[in-house]
């Protein structure tokens, strides 16, 4: 629809733009549904070489000789790279996005299990892999350390021996060699004093075990150092591709004009695809080397193993109540494994990510949360597992606690969050860790959930199925499973946040055509959260140009403004109002034109869905289409020609989307099978943009925590084996575990966003986890239960209602 | 390594090609002859993105060598629709049911729903999500998409996949 101006009715015009609130159909199902989607596996150049990992057997070893002859003789392999190459160049070490270093190739010694060795350039990648496979080398292995619990002992072995005399890091003081971090926050006399003089206190150990955000296309890059130009060209999965040629340049010392990096369609992300991994500088390493393009693409193993695991955060949460149940005070501290090299991906500042969002949605006058980082013998990483950054942990931290607490007030768990919310007048709301949360209403949203579900006729069947129990008549118990998360998302403003120093702003531009039509460029990147179709909803909504006459391109930095990419849910809060403010900048300029051309003062013209019109002589009007013609022809004496906008946009504040699931599950007792009866979501993310991919965002977030919480794991040995790293052992939920889900809202616009949105693709997972723990956990409530830990599968369901004694009835 | 010729018809088009006899299926699709639509998401045949149609039958490309499918009547998603002709309704119920989002897993997931619907013209809920577990999604929990087949199982259409 090129022409919307000629509707007469301004509703109907309004409903032909596809602007926000529509339930547009995806522009990027087109090219996806017909295969012709363009994943960095599918970049093809001439004479392109393939690269391929030669990795350890080892968790913990030192190398004693690495035979590069082994490999070079196999046919067509071309090279094998190690650390020894690298070090001329300065490259066998690489910073990460928290402020360590960490080993590009292995040097002297290796650290986890799977860990990069050398690199093989091939013809192909058969025989890359075949050169991987031949390559000799030896080892002599080391005590591996693997239980963080031990990572300080003084007998534990000295893992970093690169910064063994570091006594300071990146986030203060070390107390050993094994020590990253300890960072704490909140009023700790004055959290210890609530705890002196509380009536009711508890504690729990909760560990939230390391997982993989798994995405369905793993890793990969093709890198191309042209050899005449000296132009870098690199395609890669990078969530974040402008921050991706920062660090490139940083670390290869090209000059940062002269490298394109390009992220082409993402085949998911889930906080996998943030960090920068050896194989990407090894692309180009080999690229320089060889003079011809290089693909490296991890395979599944590899990406289970290596690259970004997620959680590993061993939790003692403590609650202060009165006996009445109001939550007086919280403290936390936190074991962290952050693996072998510090690679989380967190703002610069905060080395627990946002963990201290961990009051929830409460109002909890005192707080006290402390996190230690250790490193052990495991694969680094500590990425944002389709949350903000450790917003999971802290979410179930928070409502984990808050249920043990009722368990021990022996008030209704439900009930004992209403008492504690913070109120809608308190908005904005300080938090005891300093927090400002900007909007919401949480008893609103609880009180609808709960009438949803029928809450009270739930418990009474609950009750009921445990007389059944009780009674011996049946081997059946319910578990109602509670969350109210808030998440705090968007990151962020930039006195808070930074990546390597660089604010985490983002940005649109925007140019329109002569005839109308528009392409903006933006600094995130979609890996399947269908920015193309959304971005452009926004900017139909504030320019009045149709949304199928705006193409969104984001990814290529060579084209796009700077930004700091698409995780965190940040696209929407930080990039989506850049697209506002970027369109209604747009808006302006036209409304100058406008005056100009209706011959009227530009406050005497009024907005009207696609143009401007003359206050009270509607038919006196400009569309959007005859004003970009006219700001190529015909613009105000001074105006500039053209019709362009940028936006760099610096966030105020976070936005805290929020929402309320209830899980209702049956456990069997004598085969520890867990099944999902119902599931139901309500979130809260402020302005809806597309109901209809809010609801898929829901829908997948919603599986992602179900794997989580009921089956994934990525475990290890006491050798340092890692158990999980095939899609034989890591749980992905087939069409017939999942669960079906039931998706409901409410919106409370976000007061600082210029569009009131909030962001959604994170919510239910945060949200997710803690539901689907809560429900096994409240099952057994009543049969001596307090915590047991995820992930639940069957076997562990199993073995916690034996231990609880109740097999044998 | 020595190569062998090996005879397939993909999509209605005749091809022989040299390959390793090691040569996988996915890698001579994609590599070869750059029918990039199937994809490789694992590689313990868990993961069904590199599902495409061979005899007939749904086949995960990644565990097939290209020499065992010598003779073969192939058919991959970039084959679902005649070129220049309207999608197959599977195309479309999934852009209108939003049964796919980053997209990876989906020209797998159209090629088995493609043959489940040729096996079950009618199927209930059960029996897609059963037809279907072969193939993960990590985007979409999978309802969309079961509505998705559902929707293209009631359309006028579904039987007129290209002639090959
Ligand atoms: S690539 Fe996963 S099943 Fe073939
Ligand atoms: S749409 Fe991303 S894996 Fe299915």
């Amino acid at each position: 629809m090129n022409d919307i101006a000629t509707i007469p009715s301004p509703a109907d015009r309004a409903e032909k733009l596809e602007g926000i609130g529509c339930k547009r159909k995806r522009v990027e199902d087109v090219r996806f549904t017909q295969g012709r989607g363009n994943y960095v596996d599918d970049v093809t150049l001439p004479g392109m070489l393939f690269g391929d990992f030669a990795r350890s057997p080892y968790a913990h070893a030192r190398i004693k000789q690495i035979n590069k002859a082994s490999a070079l003789n196999v046919p067509g392999v071309l090279a094998v790279i190690t650390a020894e190459d690298l070090i001329p160049l300065n490259l066998h070490y690489m910073p990460t996005l928290a402020g360590d270093v960490q080993a590009v190739l292995a040097h002297e010694k290796v650290l986890f299990q799977n860990q990069e060795v050398a690199f093989i350039v091939a013809r192909d990648r058969y025989a890359a892999a075949d050169g991987a496979d031949a390559l000799e080398v030896e080892y002599e292995e080391l005590t591996p350390l693997i239980d963080p619990h031990k990572s300080l002992y003084a007998d534990a072995p000295v893992l970093r021996e690169d910064i063994q005399e570091k006594t300071v890091g990146a986030h203060g003081p070390r107390e050993h060699p094994n020590h990253i971090f300890t960072w704490s926050v909140g009023d700790e006399a004055a959290t210890e004093a609530a705890f002196q003089s509380a009536d009711v206190v508890v504690k729990e150990y909760i560990a939230h075990p390391r997982v993989h955000p798994c995405p369905l296309e793993t890793c990969g890059s093709v890198a191309h150092m042209d050899p005449v130009t000296k132009q870098l060209t690199l395609w890669g999965t990078f969530q974040a591709p402008h921050v991706v040629r920062t660090v490139a340049a940083l670390i290869t010392g090209i000059p940062e004009h002269k490298i394109r990096v390009i992220a082409p369609d993402i085949g998911g992300g889930f906080g996998n695809k943030v960090g920068v991994y050896p194989g990407y500088v090894l692309s180009i390493v080999a690229s320089i080397v060889t003079g011809k393009p290089v693909k490296w693409i991890e395979d599944r193993m590899e990406n289970l193993s290596t690259t970004a695991f997620a959680r590993d955060y061993h939790i003692t949460a403590e609650l202060a109540a009165t006996k009445d149940g109001k939550i007086l005070a919280l403290r936390s501290n936190v074991l962290a494994d952050h693996g072998a090299f510090d690679a989380c991906a967190d703002p610069s500042k905060y080395p627990a990510g946002f963990y201290h969002i961990c009051t929830g949605a409460y109002d909890i006058a005192a707080a006290f949360v402390s996190v230690k980082g250790v490193y052990t013998n495991k694969a680094a990483g500590g990425v944002s597992y389709r949350c903000s950054f450790r917003v999971t942990e802290a979410a179930y931290t928070i409502e984990r606690i808050i249920e043990v607490l009722a368990l021990k007030l022996g008030m209704d768990a439900g009930e004992l969050r209403l008492k504690n919310f913070i109120k809608p007048e308190q908005f904005p709301y300080k938090s005891a860790t300093g927090w400002e949360y900007d909007s919401g209403d949480y008893p609103t949203a609880m009180a609808k959930a709960m009438q949803a579900v029928d809450y009270d006729g739930l418990r009474v069947r609950q009750a009921q199925m445990l007389e059944e129990f009780k009674a011996g008549r049946s081997r059946e118990v319910l578990g109602i499973g509670i969350s109210f998360f808030t998440e705090i998302v968007g990151a962020g403003p930039s006195k808070n946040c930074d990546i390597l120093g660089i604010g985490m702003f983002d940005s649109c531009e925007i140019r329109v055509h002569p005839t109308g039509a528009a392409i903006a460029r933006l600094g995130t990147k979609s890996q399947g959260q269908g920015h193309e179709t959304t971005y452009a909803q926004i900017l139909a909504s504030e320019t009045g140009l149709p949304a199928d006459m705006i193409t969104i391109e984001e990814g290529d930095t060579d084209t796009a403004p700077y930004g700091l990419g698409t995780y965190g849910s940040r696209s929407t809060p930080v990039a989506g109002a850049a697209c506002a403010r970027a369109g209604r900048k747009i808006r302006h300029k036209a409304q100058l034109i406008a005056s100009h051309l209706l011959e009227v003062h530009h406050d005497d013209l009024e907005w009207d869905v696609d143009g401007f019109a003359v206050k009270g002589v509607p038919d006196r009007r400009k569309s959007m289409k005859e004003l970009a013609w006219a700001a190529y022809n015909n613009v105000p004496e001074g105006m500039e020609m053209g019709l362009e906008a940028v936006d760099y946009y610096d966030p105020p504040n976070f936005t805290y989307p929020y929402g309320a699931y209830f899980c209702v599950m049956r456990i069997d007792i004598d085969t520890g099978e867990a099944k999902i009866e119902r599931f139901y979501a309500l979130d809260d993310c402020g302005t809806r943009i597309n109901p209809m991919i809010i609801e898929g965002q829901v829908h997948g977030g919603l599986t992602e925590a179900f794997a989580v919480a009921m089956g994934q794991l990525i475990d290890f040995d006491e050798n340092g084996n890692v158990m999980g790293a095939s899609l034989m052992d890591f749980f992905l939920p087939t069409a017939v575990e999942t669960p079906k889900w039931e998706t409901d809202y409410t919106e409370v616009p976000s007061p600082h966003h210029p569009i009131g949105a909030k962001g959604v693709g994170e919510s239910p997972h945060v949200g997710g986890v803690p539901a689907f723990s809560n429900a096994v956990n409240d099952a057994f409530a009543k049969l001596g239960g307090v915590h047991t830990h995820m992930p639940h599968t069957a076997a562990n369901i199993w073995t916690y209602a034996r231990d609880l004694g109740l097999q044998d009835s | 390594m020595v190569k062998m010729i090996v005879s397939l018809t993909v999509n209605g088009e005749e091809h022989e090609i040299a390959v390793e006899p090691r040569e996988l299926l996915i890698h001579t699709l994609r590599e070869q002859l750059r029918l990039t639509g199937a994809h490789i998401g694992c590689d313990t045949t868990h993961c069904g993105a590199c599902t495409v149609d061979v005899n007939g039958q749904s086949v995960k490309s990644c565990t097939m060598f290209t020499a065992q499918a010598d003779g073969a009547e192939i058919r991959t998603v970039e084959g679902l629709a005649k070129p220049g002709g309207p999608l197959h309704a599977l195309q479309d119920a999934f852009r209108n049911e939003h049964g796919l989002q980053c997209g990876f897993c989906t020209p797998g997931m159209l090629m088995r729903a493609y043959r489940l619907l040729q096996e079950i013209p009618d199927p209930n809920e059960d029996q897609i999500r059963w037809g279907i577990s072969g193939n993960l999604c990590r985007c979409t929990g999978y309802q969309n998409i079961v509505k998705a087949i559902q929707s293209a199982a009631h359309a006028e259409h579904v039987a007129e996949a290209a002639e090959l």
